[in-house]
C-alpha cells in the first residue's frame, strides 16, 4: 500500500508507530492523530478561503467589465493578504449596551457552522473526515447552527436595523430549509443511502441527468441559505446598512465575510457531490486519491462560479416575494417532485438503464413545465388585476 | 463501560431541573423552557433503554421520534398562545394573567 | 475510569450545568441560549448511545427550529431591550423542594431495580440503525400507525398555531 494510493492511512500508521514507540497509550495516540488531521484540514480550508476572496473579487470585476485588483502582486494575488492585515490591525469595537459574550461568540459560531460541514465531504474514496451514514441530514444540522449564530449577531448588536436584518435572514433560512431537505432526499432515494460516499459510489450516471429539477431547486435553496443575492435582503446595502453584521468591524467582520465565501464554496462542493458525481471522472479516482481531490475541487469551483454568476447578474428579491416564492411555489413543487421521483424509481427500477434515465428525466421536465404553466397563469391573473385584461385589438373591416 | 444507571440518573436530574423551572418561573415563556427540558430528559431515558435493552427492537427510538414531533407541536401552539395573550394583556407574567380567578 | 466514562461525565456535567442556567438566569434571551447548549449536550448523549439519527434530528428539530422559535418569542414579548426584574415567582423555594423530592424519589426507586448496573451489549455487526428505524416507522406490523397519527398531529398544530397567532386587522 503505497503513499500514492492511500495517503491518510500510511501517514496515520507511521505517526502511530512513532507515538507508541515513545510510550503513549494507543487510545491517546489515536485521539492525537485525529486532532492533527482536523487541524490540517482546517488550515487548508482557511488558506483556500483566502484564495476565494481573490477569486470572488476578480470574477465580480470581470462580470462588471473591469479588471479588479491587479496592483498588489502579480494579478493581484496578494490582495487578500493585504485585506487580512488591514482587518487584523483594526480597533476591536464592542458597541455600548451590547451583550458582550453573545456578541463575541456569534462570529465564531458562524465560522464553526461552515467548517463542521467539511467533516462529511469526501475528497477521495479514502480521504474523508467521517463516513456518516446520515450525511444528508448533517448538512441541515450544520445550517441550523449557522441560523442560530445570525440571530445571536443581530440581537446582541443592540441595533434595531441589525435585529431586523437578522430576523429577515433567519426567516428566509428557516423557510428555505424545507425544500432543501426535500431535495436532499432525492439523491437519497436514487442512491439508497444518505451517506455522501454511498451517493457518489452510485453515480455511474450523474444524478443531474436523472433529476435536473432537483439540482436546480437545490441550487436555488442553497443560494437562499447562504444569504447571497438574489436572496440577500438581510444585508442589502441600500436597505439595511449591512444587516446583522452592521456593528461588526475588524476580524469579527472578517470571520462573517470569509465564512460566507467558504460556505458558498462548500455548497458548490455539495452540488457537485450530490448531482454531478463528486470525485468521480470516468474512473480517474481509482488511479490516485490526489487526482480525485483535484476532480472534486474543480467541480466545486465550477459550482461556486455558477453561484457567483447568479449573484452578479440578478436583482435582489423583496422579502415578501421571497417568502411567497418559497411557500407557494417551491415547497409544493419540491414535495410533488419527491413523490414523482419515488414513484418513477419504484416503477422503473428493474428495467433497462436507458429507460430508467429517460423516464426520470422526462418526468422532471414534465413537472417543471407544469409548474411553470401554473406560475404563468397565476401571474397572468395578478397582472390582469392591476392592468386590466388585455383585449385583443382587431382592426374593423372596412365595408366595401 | 458506562452502566445504565448513569444515563437514568442524568435523565432524572434533567427532569427535576425542568420541573423546578416550570414551578418557579414567572415568565410564561420560561415555563415552556422548563417543559422542553423535561421532554429532553424523557428522550434520554428512551434512547438509553433502547441501547441497553434489545437493540434490534426499535420501539425506543420510534417513541423518541414521536416525542420530538409532540414537543415541536406543543412548543408551536404554546408560543402562539403566549404571543396572542401578550397582544391582548401586554404581559407574559403568568401571575398577572388571572382574569378568571375569583 | 475508561475514556468512555470520562467523556460521559464531561458531557453530563455540561448538560446539567446548562440546564441549571436555563432555569436560574435572569435574562430570558440568555436562558434560551443556555437551552441551546443543553439541547446540544443531549444530542451528544444520543451520539454516545449509538443513536446517531436521533442526535442529528435533535440538532435539526430542537436547535434549528424550537430554540429559534423560543428566541423569537422572547424577543417579541418584551416591553423593551433591558433585562426584566426578578424572574422567580413568590413560591420558588417550594418549587425547589418539590424538584429535589422528585429527584430523590426517582433515585431511590431506581436503586431497588436490579437491572441497573448492566452494561451495553455490543451492537451486532452489519446492523444499520437508520435502515432498521426506517423500516420500523413504515412497516404495517411495526409503527406506521403512530407515525401517521404524529403527522396528523403536526398538521393540527400547524393550523392551530397559525390561527391562534394570526393578526386580524
Amino acid at each position: 500500500m503505497s503513499f500514492w494510493k492511500d495517503p491518510l492511512k500510511v501517514a496515520a500508521d507511521w505517526l502511530m508507530g512513532i507515538l507508541t514507540g515513545w510510550g503513549m497509550p494507543e487510545v491517546a495516540a489515536q485521539v492525537l492523530i485525529g486532532f492533527l488531521g482536523v487541524l490540517i484540514l482546517i488550515s487548508i480550508l482557511m488558506v483556500l478561503d483566502i484564495f476565494l476572496v481573490w477569486v470572488e473579487r476578480k470574477v465580480v470585476s470581470r462580470f462588471q467589465d473591469r479588471i479588479g485588483p491587479n496592483r498588489v502582486g502579480p494579478f493581484g494575488l496578494i490582495q487578500p493578504f493585504a485585506d487580512i492585515i488591514k482587518l487584523l490591525i483594526k480597533e476591536d469595537i464592542t458597541p455600548s449596551g451590547a451583550d458582550k459574550v453573545v456578541y463575541n461568540i456569534a462570529p465564531m459560531l458562524s465560522m464553526m457552522s461552515v467548517l463542521i460541514l467539511w467533516a462529511i465531504v469526501p475528497l477521495a474514496p479514502t480521504i474523508l473526515g467521517v463516513d456518516l451514514n446520515i450525511g444528508a441530514l448533517y448538512i441541515i444540522a450544520a445550517g441550523a447552527i449557522g441560523t442560530l449564530s445570525i440571530i445571536m449577531a443581530g440581537w446582541s448588536s443592540n441595533n434595531k436595523f441589525a435585529l431586523i436584518g437578522a430576523f429577515r435572514q433567519v426567516a428566509v433560512m428557516v423557510s428555505f430549509e424545507i425544500p432543501m431537505l426535500t431535495m436532499l432526499l432525492i439523491p437519497t432515494i436514487l442512491a439508497g443511502s444518505m451517506g455522501m460516499n454511498a451517493i457518489i459510489e452510485k453515480q455511474d450516471i450523474w444524478f443531474f441527468w436523472l433529476s435536473p429539477l432537483a439540482a436546480l431547486i437545490f441550487l436555488i435553496t442553497a443560494i437562499a441559505e447562504l444569504g447571497r443575492a438574489p436572496f440577500d435582503m438581510a444585508e442589502g446595502e441600500s436597505e439595511l446598512v449591512a444587516g446583522y453584521n452592521t456593528e461588526y468591524s475588524g476580524m469579527k467582520f472578517g470571520m462573517f465575510y470569509a465564512g460566507e465565501l467558504l460556505h458558498a464554496f462548500t455548497y458548490g462542493g455539495f452540488l457537485a457531490i450530490l448531482f454531478f458525481g463528486g470525485y468521480r471522472f470516468f474512473g480517474l479516482e481509482q488511479v490516485s486519491p490526489f487526482l480525485a481531490i483535484a476532480v472534486i475541487i474543480f467541480k466545486a469551483f465550477v459550482g461556486y462560479w455558477v453561484i457567483m454568476w447568479i449573484k452578479y447578474t440578478l436583482l435582489r428579491i423583496r422579502i415578501d416575494h421571497m417568502l411567497a416564492f418559497n411557500w407557494k411555489f417551491l415547497t409544493p413543487l419540491a414535495f410533488t417532485l419527491l413523490m414523482v421521483t419515488a414513484l418513477v424509481n419504484a416503477l422503473l427500477a428493474g428495467t433497462s438503464a436507458w429507460l430508467y434515465v429517460a423516464g426520470m428525466f422526462l418526468s422532471n421536465v414534465v413537472l417543471a413545465w407544469a409548474a411553470l404553466e401554473i406560475a404563468r397563469s397565476y401571474s397572468r391573473k395578478e397582472r390582469g388585476k392591476t392592468e386590466g385584461v388585455k383585449k385583443v385589438v382587431t382592426t374593423p373591416r372596412s365595408t366595401p | 463501560m458506562v452502566p445504565l444507571s448513569w444515563y437514568l440518573i442524568l435523565a432524572a436530574a434533567l427532569f427535576s431541573i425542568g420541573l423546578f423551572g416550570v414551578l418557579s418561573r414567572r415568565n410564561a415563556v420560561a415555563i415552556l423552557l422548563g417543559i422542553e427540558l423535561m421532554l429532553n430528559a424523557v428522550n434520554i431515558n428512551l434512547a438509553a433503554f433502547w441501547r441497553y435493552g434489545n437493540v434490534l427492537h426499535m420501539a425506543g427510538q420510534v417513541f423518541a421520534i414521536i416525542v420530538f414531533a409532540v414537543a415541536a407541536a406543543e412548543v408551536a401552539v404554546g408560543l402562539a398562545l403566549v404571543i396572542s395573550v401578550y397582544r391582548k394583556r401586554n404581559t407574559v407574567i403568568a401571575d398577572d394573567i388571572d382574569l378568571m380567578k375569583w | 475510569m475508561t475514556a468512555e466514562q470520562i467523556i460521559f461525565l464531561v458531557v453530563a456535567f455540561f448538560t446539567l450545568g446548562s440546564g441549571f442556567m436555563v432555569v436560574t438566569t435572569g435574562n430570558l434571551v440568555h436562558a434560551a441560549l443556555w437551552l441551546v447548549a443543553t439541547l446540544f449536550g443531549v444530542a451528544v448523549v444520543f451520539a454516545l448511545l449509538n443513536a446517531g439519527f436521533l442526535a442529528v434530528v435533535q440538532v435539526v428539530v430542537y436547535i434549528g427550529a424550537i430554540a429559534i422559535l423560543f428566541i423569537f418569542a422572547v424577543m417579541l414579548t418584551r416591553k423593551d431591550m433591558r433585562d426584566q426584574g426578578p424572574q422567580m415567582n413568590r413560591g420558588w423555594w417550594a418549587g425547589a423542594l418539590i424538584a429535589v423530592l422528585v429527584f430523590a424519589g426517582l433515585f431511590f426507586m431506581l436503586q431497588g431495580w436490579n437491572g441497573l448496573s448492566r452494561t451495553a451489549a455490543a451492537i451486532p455487526a452489519g446492523f444499520d440503525a437508520v435502515a432498521e428505524l426506517g423500516n420500523a416507522l413504515v412497516s404495517p406490523d411495526a409503527f406506521v400507525l403512530p407515525f401517521e397519527v404524529a403527522s396528523v398531529l403536526l398538521v393540527a398544530a400547524l393550523v392551530g398555531a397559525v390561527y391562534v397567532a394570526f393578526n386580524r386587522k
